[in-house]
């Protein structure tokens, strides 16, 4: 009879991705489809024998032993043996012994991180590649995807498969990348995570628990990136940096109603001590070398934001890398953030002068800005930028934001 | 009491209706709590048995399918033989059966004793 002992959370999860990433490292990328039938085929089985007979000693040793059986099945029985990938399978053991899929944890990371580098391929629209990175590097589904992107499920099906037959129509090699091709994908594959992350991080989908999972296999995933000596470089720590620092306020930054909390209301006794000290190592980690990257701004400015304090020192540091990173890279949201840093260090007037410059009419969070900074120069003109900010908002939260700064505008408590 | 036949049945082909990994393990959970539930209110009227996934279908003569998966949208995901005083109170523990929870149907029959015929 079935016992009552639970289930590593995410256990599933965690081992699709892993199996998938071996099997498609051994197919190759054009039989993706093959590797997610055995592995599906494999939970199957497991849910089907552990409802009825309760969960075996090492769920994960099971799950290895009929993924490989359901392997050696599928080679016997398909012509996939036979085709052109089996000369080199072949070749690669001879006399003819029984293909073994390697389940270690050598070989599940290695085949992890040649997927990543797969995956993150320019050939494949950004889009595309978060929703496939999270469905074929993290283990997540169409559904479970969409419901953090707040789209329909048949988009990300779609999304996922017309990725998917990129990959098989480009036939990419899955292989260890080399030295080059870090060189040159290492970009992308940073940007990939960035983006997976931020999607968790600031999605609008009320799915909590969904959209802290997602930052939390965007820094799995980086992480295995400094696990590996050649791709643990600087830009790498830096990012990971980053993530470390944002995901340190993730329990702070919403309340028990799902409503999100400022980060000046936070409760700071709720940030994660131990993701801001795991933030500081890896920023020590990435202040080497000669390049600076977005990463190392970004993840300096969050640095500072781990400390409440308002003072002039951190709020000068944090403008010094708010120019640098515009230099590196110009983007609205990083030149109003820029505004804000800078009316903390010069005065709301001098911020206002520089805001106005920026003009960017049909971005709620450019009036957003004018109504806090207008707040105590002008309250009436604060009040109609807010207006304007609410009728250009679209998220519930945004508009939620916005209408408590026009009420603490009315009622001044200082 | 009489006994009744529950078949569970959904789509285990369309690719796109499959649940995902965490929904599969969420639904062993349901399961095991389920057979749990049952067992422990003496609802069972059978041990529970296992059926193999793979199958053949016999379609006219000297046609043999493997598997039932080849044209038939829903198949079979497994059966159980329970104690219920009518349709509905079958139909109330069907209710509970964790393969609604991935679009799958429970059809019921009850079996037919002597006295009934």
């Amino acid at each position: 009879m079935p016992d009552k002992e639970d289930l590593l959370p995410h256990l599933f999860r965690n081992e699709y991705q892993k199996i998938v990433s071996v099997l498609i490292n051994l197919f190759g990328i054009a039989h993706v489809e093959v590797a997610e039938d055995i592995v599906s085929d494999t939970f199957l089985s497991a849910t089907e024998n552990w409802s009825h007979h309760g969960l075996p000693d090492n769920p994960t040793a099971w799950l290895y032993t009929v993924a490989k059986n359901k392997t050696k099945n599928h080679l016997k029985r398909s012509h996939l043996f036979d085709s052109k990938l089996s000369p080199q399978l072949k070749r690669d053991s001879p006399l003819n012994e029984e293909i073994e899929l390697d389940l270690s944890y050598q070989n599940i990371s290695d085949s992890q991180l040649a997927m990543i580098f797969a995956v993150c391929s320019p050939i494949i629209p950004t889009a595309s590649q978060i929703a496939l990175a999270l469905n074929l590097l993290c283990g997540f589904g169409a559904q479970e995807i969409a419901d953090a992107f707040v789209t329909n499920k048949e988009v990300i099906y779609k999304r996922i498969k017309r990725a998917k037959e990129t990959l098989k129509e480009a036939n990419l090699p899955i292989s260890q990348p080399s030295i080059t091709e870090i060189t040159e994908r290492l970009e992308t594959v940073l940007t990939t995570l960035y983006l997976l992350f931020s999607e968790g991080y600031y999605s609008t989908s009320q799915q909590t628990n969904l959209r802290k999972d997602f930052c939390m296999e965007a820094m799995r995933l980086n992480y295995m990136l400094i696990q590996n000596a050649a791709t643990n470089v600087p830009k790498v720590n830096a990012l990971m940096a980053l993530m470390c620092f944002h995901s340190s306020r993730f329990d702070a930054r919403t309340n028990k109603l799902g409503e999100s909390v400022l980060y000046h209301e936070q409760d700071e006794n709720l940030w994660n001590q131990e993701l801001i000290a795991r933030g500081n190592y890896f920023l020590n980690n990435a202040a080497t070398g000669t390049h600076l990257s977005k990463y190392h701004l970004e993840a300096g400015i969050a640095a500072c934001h781990t400390r409440k304090g308002d003072t002039p020192t951190k709020w000068q540091q944090i403008l010094q890398s708010y120019d640098h990173l515009l230099q590196l890279e110009y983007s609205p949201i990083a030149a109003l953030n820029r505004v804000y840093a800078l009316s903390k260090v010069s005065g709301a007037k001098s911020a206002i002068k520089e805001a106005e410059k920026l003009d960017l009419k049909d971005n709620q969070f450019y009036y957003s800005l004018l109504g806090k900074l207008y707040s105590d120069v002008d309250p009436e003109l604060a009040l109609s930028h807010y207006q304007t900010a609410l009728k250009l908002a679209n998220a519930t939260c945004d508009q939620m934001l916005i209408r408590r700064n026009m009420e603490e505008l009315k009622s001044p408590e200082n | 009491m009489e006994e009744f036949l529950l078949i569970f049945r959904r789509d285990f082909n369309s690719k796109d209706s499959q649940p995902s990994a965490e929904g599969l393990q969420n639904n062993l959970k349901l399961w095991q709590d389920w057979f749990e539930k049952l067992t422990a209110e003496d609802t069972l009227s059978r041990p529970i048995q296992r059926w193999d996934r793979e199958g053949k279908i016999v379609k006219s003569k000297n046609q043999v399918l493997n598997g039932p998966y080849v044209e038939i949208k829903e198949a079979i995901g497994g059966m159980i033989f329970i104690k219920a005083a009518n349709y509905d109170e079958a139909a109330e523990i069907a209710n509970g059966c964790p393969v609604l929870e991935l679009g799958g149907n429970v059809e019921i029959r009850k079996a037919v004793t002597p006295a009934d015929h």
